[in-house]
């Protein structure tokens, strides 16, 4: 979907500003938020592919005024009420008493397990499929907007690119995102020309970008500048 | 432009512990997650296992061609399982910044938890479009003449930099490079710090 979450290439943010010495979290809560992800990830009741999507479909204006955890926070509670298992109103009528929590318990914590066990998830899978693009050949990527989740950015559909690398087969997000299951693909790096994605004007034309981009949002150019392999 | 210091009101506060207390209750959230995962990350992430195979790979050039090529297997040598990183290197020719321009994808095994700019909104926008301005911006020249690559991680693969060797380090042992090897330095927004100078 063309949200506000793809930035790629839009203008007027200003400065990047960098924080000295920055904590790995900035209150208690953001901690809270990451556990819970974690643990919900680790339960199966979402993919990362989903959670991302729900975070998509956060309010724009809601999106850029929140914090990265805010983000997490506004994914997990809407993910937990779609999947049926915590609902907005139960959250709402919850007293906000300090949660229960047990010291930490000597060796091996189901804690430690669950964030293992999310952490160690893998995109690839094995495919016999042979990859249908070569290094070096020249691809367009697709043009086509879509409602749902996506990994081609909008800066970068309907643009001429060259197959860099092949990455093996991996999980589409396009269709894990919505129950679709994993759908594998592969996978490419395709490396983009400046002007190609920025077009004319005051465009840096030594600054190319390299995307990893499925099979399917790809296709072989014919003509001038396409194929020459 | 996305708050770095969240003001933020009680309401949030509210709903996480509400949240974290029915998540108790229905098991689906270990009594001793949170104090423990937050324990964890606190004590225990950071640019380490990053750091340890740049260190190595100035060192070893057997083990620097491993990393470029096959890094699952350079980083098993260091004692990591990790099967989605993407190493690229700086050379006199080019200059590598990584990016995720759709959410905030970043190589957690290996640099830890990506710092706040790298999640920003401005950073996001900018590095793909304008990456030498916003370097020079960030205090890193990169010559007009020298390529850069912006690797903006779509997927679940992951990128890390090479960077160049500074001067004057030949014959420093790795334990007296890592030091030198900072985390902005491995994402491609800084440079490693000089001899001496850490």
């Amino acid at each position: 979907m063309d949200g506000i979450h793809d930035l790629g290439g839009m203008q007027g943010f200003g400065p990047v500003i960098r924080e000295q010495n920055e904590p790995v979290f900035h209150a208690e809560w953001e901690g809270a938020v990451f556990a819970m992800m974690r643990a919900a990830r680790a339960r199966k009741i979402f993919n990362s592919d989903e959670m991302r999507h729900a975070i998509e479909r956060m309010d724009p204006a809601e999106y850029l005024a929140s914090s990265y955890y805010e983000r997490w926070l506004a994914a997990l509670t809407r993910l937990l009420a779609e999947k049926g298992v915590v609902t907005e109103a139960e959250t709402g009528a919850r007293p906000a008493n300090r949660a229960r929590r047990r010291a930490p318990a000597a060796g091996e914590s189901q804690a430690v397990v669950l964030d293992r066990y999310s952490t160690a998830q893998s995109s690839f899978r094995s495919s016999n499929a042979a990859p249908a693009f070569a290094v070096g050949q020249t691809v367009v990527t697709s043009n086509e907007r879509k409602p749902g989740h996506t990994r081609l950015p909008r800066y970068a559909r309907g643009k001429r690119g060259v197959i860099a690398a092949q990455r093996g087969t991996h999980v589409f997000p396009d269709a894990s995102a919505h129950g679709l299951g994993d759908a594998p693909q592969p996978l490419y790096s395709v490396r983009f020309e400046a002007a190609e994605l920025w077009g004319t004007g005051d465009v840096d034309t030594a600054a190319p970008v390299y995307l990893d981009l499925w099979e399917s949002y790809l296709a072989t150019v014919a003509g001038p500048g396409g194929d020459r392999g | 432009m996305g708050k770095f210091h969240p003001n933020v009101d009680k309401y949030v506060v509210s709903r996480v512990r509400a949240l974290e207390s029915i998540l108790l209750d229905r098991g689906i959230l270990p009594a001793d997650a949170v104090d423990r995962i937050v324990q964890m990350y606190e004590s225990d992430t950071g640019p380490q296992y990053g750091a340890r195979a740049v260190a190595k790979a100035w060192t070893n050039p057997t083990f620097k061609r491993r990393l470029l090529t096959n890094s699952t297997a350079a980083l098993s040598e260091l004692g990591l399982e990790y099967d989605q990183l993407i190493v690229v290197e700086n050379t006199d020719a080019v200059h590598n910044l990584v990016v995720c321009t759709l959410c905030s994808c970043y190589p957690w095994p290996v640099l830890g938890f990506p710092p706040n700019w790298y999640k920003s909104p401005a950073y996001r926008a900018r590095a793909v479009s304008e990456p030498r301005a916003l370097l020079k911006e960030l205090g890193l020249e990169v010559p007009s003449e020298r390529e850069i690559r912006v690797w903006d991680s779509s997927s679940e693969m992951r990128y890390m930099v090479l960077p160049q060797k500074p001067d004057g380090v030949d014959g420093f042992t790795e334990e007296r490079l890592l030091p030198l090897i900072t985390r902005d330095s491995l994402i491609g927004v800084a440079t490693p710090l000089p001899a001496g100078g850490a």
